[in-house]
C-alpha cells in the first residue's frame, strides 16, 4: 500500500494541482486521529467515572497497606517501600489486587464501542472516505486509548509512591523505584490486552452493548469461573499420596500451565515477582534445588528474567487480538450505519 | 501501470463493473462514463445498486469484476489519491454529536492534511457559504436534519475536491430544504467547476439540477443520457401517439382517420375524456408525426375538443424503465 501511494504521487508532481493535495496527509492524519481520540476520552464522563473508581480503590489500598505497615506485619528485609503495593491489613485488598481486578474493567470500558459506535452513528463511512489508511483508524483507536491508560496508570502509581513517601518517611532505592516503574508498565500491558480484546469485539459485533457484554463475559470467566474449573480439573487429576515425585511434579506443572492460560494469572505472577524481590521461582522447586540457597532478595535483573515469559505471553495475547481485529476490519465493507 | 488520466475529459469510467453478494448481483456489468464538470444524476429505486457503485468508485469495496477508473486511477491501488480528490457524502451521514460543527469540519480538514490555521479559516468560510455561520459553535447533536445535510456539504467541500459524490443528499428533508440544498449544490458546483455525481430516487430533484441522468434498475444501467435523449429513446421504441377528443364520435370518422397516411391503429383512451362528458377520447397510433392532418380530418368531420401529441416527461421515462427493469429482474 505504502508503495503504491508513493507511486501515485510521483507523476502528479509535474501537474500542478490545488495546494491541498501537496501534503503528505497519511502520516499526519494518524496523529490527528490520535489527538482527537485522546480528547474524546479525556472529556468523556466514562473516563471520569472510571478514574473515580480507581482512585478510590488506590487510596483504600494505600490506607490498608499503611495500617498493616504500622502494625509491624511487614518488616522483612526492609523493602517497606514496595510493600505499599503488596501489603494489606485484611480489610481491603492491596494495590495489585485492585489493579488486576479493575484494570480489565478499564480496558473493556474504554474499548468496547471503539468501532461499532462510529459505525452506527455514521461517522465511520465519512471518516473512511477521507484520505486515510483503514488500518490507521484501528491503530489510532488503540494507540490513543493506550496513551490515556498509560497516563492514568502512571499517575496513579506515582500518587501511591508519593503517599508512601509521606507516610513511611524514607525514599525508595533506585532499584525499588525501577521495580515500581516496571510494575506499572506491566499493568499497562495487561490493560492493553483487555483493551485490544474489547476493540476486537467492537469490530466483530455491530451493537455496542453486545460487545461490552462479550468483553465483560470474558473478564468474569477468567476472574471467577476459570479458577473453579481449574479446581475441578485439579481434583480429578490429582495423583494419589503414594505416587512418586515425578508424578507430583508432572501434575503440578500441568496445573500451572493451565493456570497460566489466564491473562490475569500471568499478570499476578509478573507483579508478585517484580514487587517482592524475595520471590525466587514461579514454579515448583524440589528440595535439592533449594538446598544451599540463601534466602536473600533477587536483584532486579534476575526478577525480570523470571517474569520475561509472562510478559511475552501477555504481549503476544495482545498482538493476537489486534491481529484478529485488523483482519476482520480490513475485510469489512463499510456502508453508512449498517 | 497507472495510465494517469487516459482521457482528461472523463472523470469516472466504469467498464463491465460487477459486484456480487453471494449469488445476488448488486451491480451487473455496468458501463458508465462521467465527464469532468458535469452534474450527473444516478437515478434508481432503493436497492438498485447505486451506493454499491459509488463505494466501488472510492475503493471502499472491491468489485467482483470489471474495471473502475477515477481520474484514470484504479481505486484498488490508489484509493488514497482518489479519496483526496473526491468528496463523498454518504446517504446517512453522521457527525461527532458532542463536538461543534466547526470542530467536525476542522477534523476532516486536518485529516486531509491542512494545517490547523488553514483548517479553521476554511471551515469558517464554508460554514458561511452553506448558511451555518451562526451555528458553527453549536454541537452537532442539536442540529436539524437539513442543517446536518448542509454541514455534510461543507464537510465534502472542505478538502477542496475535484469531484463530489452525494449519495441521496435530499433524503428526509422537507421540500423547502430540498430546494435550498439543490440550489446550493448547483451554485457551489458552478463556482468551483466541480464534477458532481448525485444519487437519488427522487426524479424531480434529479431533473432539476442534473445535466445527464443514468437510470439504474436491478444493478443495471437501463438508460443514460440527457433528458431529451432519454425521451427520444422512449419515443423511438413506440410509435407516436396522438390523443384526440371529439364531441361526436362516429364510425365514419374512424374510417377517415384510418385512411390518413401513417395512422396504424385507433384505440379507446384509458382515462376517458377530460372535459365534456359527452366527448369521446381516443388514441391514434401513427408511424409518423401526422398530428396536423388528424386535426384537420377531425375538425372537418366532427367537433374537435382537444388534440395533443403525447410527449414523455422524465416521469414517464422513469416509470417505464422501472417497470421494464422489475419485469426482467423478477
Amino acid at each position: 500500500m505504502e508503495r503504491s501511494w508513493v507511486w501515485s504521487r510521483l507523476p502528479r508532481l509535474s501537474i500542478s494541482r490545488s495546494p491541498a493535495s501537496e501534503k503528505p496527509a497519511a502520516s499526519s492524519a494518524f496523529w490527528v486521529m490520535v489527538r482527537k481520540e485522546v480528547g474524546d476520552h479525556v472529556r468523556s464522563w466514562r473516563f471520569a467515572i472510571l478514574m473515580g473508581i480507581i482512585l478510590l480503590a488506590c487510596i483504600g489500598s494505600v490506607y490498608s497497606a499503611v495500617t498493616a505497615l504500622r502494625g509491624g506485619s511487614g518488616d522483612e528485609q526492609g523493602a517497606a517501600f514496595l510493600q505499599m503495593f503488596t501489603l494489606s491489613d485484611g480489610t481491603l485488598p492491596n494495590f495489585i489486587a485492585f489493579v488486576s481486578f479493575l484494570g480489565p474493567l478499564m480496558g473493556i470500558a474504554l474499548g468496547f464501542d471503539a468501532v461499532n459506535t462510529e459505525r452506527s452513528k455514521g461517522t465511520l463511512s465519512r471518516l473512511i472516505s477521507q484520505p486515510i489508511y483503514r488500518d490507521d483508524f484501528l491503530k489510532a483507536k488503540f494507540v490513543s486509548t493506550l496513551l490515556v491508560i498509560t497516563a492514568a496508570i502512571f499517575s496513579l502509581g506515582f500518587l501511591v509512591m508519593g503517599l508512601g513517601l509521606i507516610v513511611i518517611g524514607y525514599p525508595p532505592t533506585s532499584e525499588e523505584f525501577l521495580r515500581v516503574l516496571l510494575f506499572l508498565l506491566t499493568a499497562v500491558v495487561y490493560i492493553g490486552f483487555w483493551l485490544n480484546l474489547s476493540i476486537l469485539f467492537s469490530v466483530r459485533f455491530r451493537q455496542a452493548t453486545t460487545s461490552a457484554l462479550a468483553g465483560l463475559a470474558v473478564w468474569i470467566f477468567f476472574s471467577v469461573f476459570y479458577g473453579m474449573i481449574l479446581n475441578l480439573i485439579a481434583k480429578g487429576t490429582a495423583p494419589s499420596a503414594e505416587s512418586g515425585a515425578s508424578d507430583v511434579m508432572g501434575y503440578q506443572k500441568l496445573m500451572l500451565a493451565l493456570n497460566r492460560l489466564s491473562p490475569s494469572e500471568l499478570f499476578n505472577e509478573a507483579n508478585t515477582t517484580l514487587l517482592m524481590p524475595s520471590v525466587r521461582s514461579l514454579g515448583p522447586l524440589t528440595m535439592e534445588q533449594v538446598v544451599g540457597a540463601l534466602p536473600s532478595p533477587l536483584p532486579l535483573g534476575q526478577s525480570l528474567l523470571l517474569v520475561w515469559p509472562q510478559l511475552t505471553g501477555m504481549l503476544s495475547a495482545t498482538m493476537i487480538c489486534f491481529g484478529l481485529s485488523y483482519l476482520l476490519f480490513m475485510r469489512q465493507e463499510i456502508r453508512s450505519r449498517s | 501501470m497507472d495510465r494517469e488520466i487516459a482521457n482528461p475529459d472523463v472523470a469516472v469510467e466504469l467498464k463491465g463493473l460487477t459486484k456480487a453478494y453471494g449469488s445476488h448481483l448488486a451491480v451487473n456489468r455496468l458501463d458508465l462514463a462521467i465527464r469532468r464538470g458535469e452534474v450527473f444524476g444516478l437515478l434508481g429505486p432503493n436497492g438498485a445498486g447505486k451506493t454499491t457503485t459509488i463505494l466501488m468508485m472510492l475503493g471502499l469495496t472491491e468489485p467482483s469484476g470489471g474495471t473502475v477508473r477515477v481520474f484514470g486511477l484504479d481505486p484498488a491501488r490508489n484509493a488514497l489519491e482518489i479519496k483526496r480528490r473526491i468528496g463523498y457524502m454518504p446517504d446517512d451521514l453522521g457527525f461527532y454529536e458532542d463536538r461543534t460543527a466547526l470542530d467536525n469540519l476542522v477534523y476532516t480538514a486536518r485529516l486531509n492534511g491542512f494545517s490547523e490555521q488553514e483548517a479553521i479559516s476554511n471551515a469558517a468560510d464554508l460554514l458561511e457559504r452553506v448558511g451555518l455561520a451562526a451555528s458553527g459553535r453549536k454541537k452537532v447533536g442539536t442540529f436539524s436534519r437539513g442543517m446536518r445535510q448542509r454541514l455534510g456539504l461543507a464537510d465534502v467541500l472542505i478538502k477542496r475536491p475535484e469531484m463530489i459524490i452525494l449519495d441521496e443528499p435530499t433524503l428526509g428533508i422537507d421540500p423547502k430544504g430540498v430546494t435550498e440544498l439543490l440550489e446550493l449544490i448547483t451554485a457551489l458546483s458552478k463556482e468551483e467547476g466541480l464534477t458532481v455525481l448525485l444519487s437519488s430516487h427522487h426524479l424531480q430533484q434529479v431533473q432539476q439540477i442534473c445535466d445527464r441522468v443514468g437510470l439504474f434498475v436491478g444493478g443495471r444501467l437501463v438508460a443514460c443520457g440527457g433528458l431529451e435523449q432519454l425521451s427520444r429513446s422512449l419515443e423511438e421504441e413506440d410509435a407516436i401517439v396522438v390523443e384526440l377528443e371529439v364531441a361526436d364520435w362516429s364510425d365514419r370518422l374512424r374510417q377517415s382517420l384510418l385512411n390518413v397516411e401513417g395512422v396504424t391503429a385507433i384505440r379507446e383512451a384509458e382515462g376517458g375524456p377530460n372535459g365534456l362528458a359527452a366527448a369521446t377520447a381516443v388514441e391514434v397510433v401513427c408511424e409518423a408525426d401526422v398530428t396536423g392532418l388528424i386535426a384537420r380530418v377531425a375538425a372537418a368531420e366532427s367537433i374537435l375538443v382537444s388534440i395533443r401529441k403525447r410527449t414523455y416527461s422524465l416521469d414517464d421515462v422513469y416509470r417505464r424503465f422501472f417497470e421494464g427493469g422489475e419485469a426482467s429482474g423478477a
